[in-house]
């Protein structure tokens, strides 16, 4: 009763990062409210599943196993959740801000009516003192996320219902073995007791890898790449980079024209207009042309070795040096500071 | 088969065009600086919706938003890109209203409705990014429900099979109408007003909008049926006033940060260490990254 839960993805056989790293805020947030960490695994063969998350600090492990229950779909997942927390009463209930948990974490709140909070960015303990009902809470999680696309930062909070229930995107928080000796206990589920036939009303019935569309202009986050990069191994820095902090890769017509990248990817006059939170160009002189196609980005930061770029005029941020030398460092420093 | 389609739409600040002046120099957003928008997904989701209604003759798109009197301009919007018909659903009750009480709204005022097989609607709101609303809805109402679909490939005799689109690739999912689905912004996008239907819908309006004291003005509306565009308050839908608005609310905003951004003035560093990891923590602390 009362404990941290976490669900856990799997893919065969295989517990998600983004898994593992919400089990690790979980078991820093159960050792501040001194109670247990519980995770639970939903799939099929899941014989062993505890050797991957015992060392991650888990207590309990709840484990459903059943066929029909991989890959996921919405219903039976839910419906094994909802009943699970009705018994075990979670104070937290923790999953990933991916296509399954955003897919999932609604539908349990909305069962338990339960305040569900999307894609937070950090996840904290702390008290609230409603004025108005004279009443002082303690130890509710603080749920911080962006809102407004970004433009404000909100911490939310749930008073009065149970499970308080947040997803966070993978890569936001740090993955940490505890002890790979460390051992709890597995608790197996009767899953005929969990779900119904009406639950499998929906099947899976093609999966395949598919790389998506490009869509830059939708990307909050850009990394631009010029002639500057000097060659299609170069860009690759930039994917890195751009896979690191959730961004898309755009790049300037000299750099698409030389055939370091996607047509698709060309901002400017004659490629597409994007207005991101955060535009990086790096190796990007700033011809008009290009910053006719991004010059409304809050956020401007310029890498070029040359520190008279026209880019520069118009960036927030100069940085004076090698594309190649400047992207690892900015990788290795945002891994270090992040949460 | 003929179908009855219900898009679910919002709308909202456009917050993805924020440009220089719509962050005050206090760094509090600058609502009259953005403007109000049909949600892009949500465009996506009419879509759907609409070619549906072309493969299946006699098939009919109905469009619902909750929101203020002004989100009448999306319905009008929708009918001039070829639903049929639309609600509003407006009322002080449901101020304040996070995801949970803002589906149980919607619920009860779906199931107003005298029939309807297939919801579909935007994966997320660009104003809160939550994608919580659609799944909360089809549990309210018991229904089944596939999110992040790209296409609608096909609806049968009751079946229906979508694409969903995933992190890693695609997905093809058979299932049972009634159904919930929501459609992400890489599902084809929205087909463009259509002249005709501009014309024909122009002044389609919900009560509050009518200039009643214009008799001529209020004929035009009594002669011709479609241009009233359904307005339904708290008294219209069957529901606990206790799960609506605030009090409906399990989550609570404790506080909100702005993001300040910096003034146009270039700060420039150099490529060594400190400067980079400088640079780096002042984009985390305020918020750009991370």
């Amino acid at each position: 009763m009362n404990n941290i839960f976490v669900y856990c993805e799997l893919e065969d056989g295989l517990v998600g990062d983004v898994s593992l790293e919400l089990l690790t805020k979980g078991r820093t947030l159960a050792n501040q409210l001194n109670c247990q960490l519980e995770a639970v695994a939903i799939g099929s063969n899941l014989t062993g599943i505890e050797k991957q998350l015992f060392p991650y600090g888990v207590d309990v492990l709840h484990v459903a196993d059943d066929s029909r229950l991989a890959p996921y779909t919405t219903l039976p997942h839910s419906s094994i959740l909802i009943k699970l927390f009705q018994e075990e009463k979670p104070q937290i209930a923790l999953m990933g801000a991916t296509s399954v948990g955003r897919d999932l974490g609604p539908r349990v709140s909305s069962a338990l009516h339960s305040g569900l909070t999307a894609d937070c960015t950090a996840l904290e303990i702390g008290s609230h003192e409603d004025k108005k009902a004279e009443k002082v809470y303690e130890n509710l999680l603080y749920q911080i996320r962006p809102a407004f696309g970004g433009n404000i930062v909100a911490t939310i909070i749930n008073p009065d219902c149970r499970p308080q229930m947040a997803t966070v995107r993978e890569g936001v928080m740090k993955k940490e073995i505890l002890d790979p000796n460390y051992t709890g206990t597995v608790h197996n589920l009767k899953v005929a007791d969990y779900v119904s036939d009406t639950d499998f009303v929906v099947s899976v019935i093609e999966r395949h890898m598919e790389a998506s569309k490009i869509n830059i202009k939708s990307s909050p986050i850009i990394v631009s790449g010029g002639y500057g990069v000097g060659s299609k191994d170069g860009f690759k820095l930039l994917f890195d980079l751009a896979s690191v902090l959730g961004a898309e890769v755009g790049a300037s017509r000299a750099a698409v024209d030389a055939g370091y990248a996607d047509h698709a990817r060309q901002i400017g006059q004659t490629g597409v207009t994007v207005r991101p939170k955060l535009y990086i160009a790096c190796g990007i002189s700033g011809q008009i042309q290009h910053i006719a196609g991004m010059q409304e980005s809050s956020l401007i930061i310029a890498i070029n070795n040359d520190p008279n770029a026209p880019i520069n005029a118009i960036a927030d941020y100069v940085i004076t040096g090698d594309v190649e030398t400047v992207i690892p460092k900015l990788i290795k420093y945002y891994k270090k500071n992040s949460k | 088969m003929s179908l009855h389609i219900l898009v679910l739409a919002k709308q909202v600040p456009d917050t993805r065009n924020v440009g220089k002046d719509a962050m005050t120099p206090e760094g509090t957003v600058n609502r009259a600086a953005l403007a109000a928008i049909f949600n892009p997904e949500d465009l996506n989701a009419l879509e759907q919706a609409l070619r549906l209604k072309d493969l299946h003759p006699g098939s009919t798109v109905t469009i619902l938003t909750m929101g203020p009197f002004r989100a009448a301009e999306i319905v009008r919007e929708a009918l001039y890109r070829g639903a049929d018909n639309g609600y509003v659903l407006s009322d002080r009750a449901f101020a304040g209203s996070d995801t949970l009480a803002t589906s149980y709204a919607l619920s009860c005022a779906i199931r107003n409705l005298p029939e309807t097989d297939l919801i579909i609607c935007g994966r997320q709101a660009i104003d809160g990014d939550t994608a919580q609303v659609g799944p909360q809805v089809a549990e309210k109402l018991g229904w089944s429900q596939v999110t992040y679909a790209e296409e609608i490939i096909s609806v049968e005799n009751g079946r229906i099979r979508v694409k969903r689109r995933i992190e890693k690739g695609v997905e093809v999912l058979d299932g049972k109408l009634p159904m919930v689905v929501t459609v992400n912004s890489s599902a084809t996008n929205c087909r463009p007003r259509n002249a005709k239907r501009l014309m024909k819908y122009k002044y389609a309006r919900i009560p509050n909008e009518l200039q009643a004291s214009n008799e001529d003005y209020m004929n035009l509306y009594s002669n011709r049926d479609f241009l009233n565009i359904g307005e339904w308050s708290v008294n219209d839908i069957v529901c606990e006033p206790q799960q609506l608005g605030l009090s409906g609310s399990p989550t609570k905003v404790k506080k909100i940060e702005n993001v300040v951004f910096q003034s146009k003035e270039s700060k420039t560093f150099t490529d060594a260490d400190t400067d980079i990891e400088g640079l780096i923590q002042e984009l985390i602390s305020n918020h750009t990254i991370g």
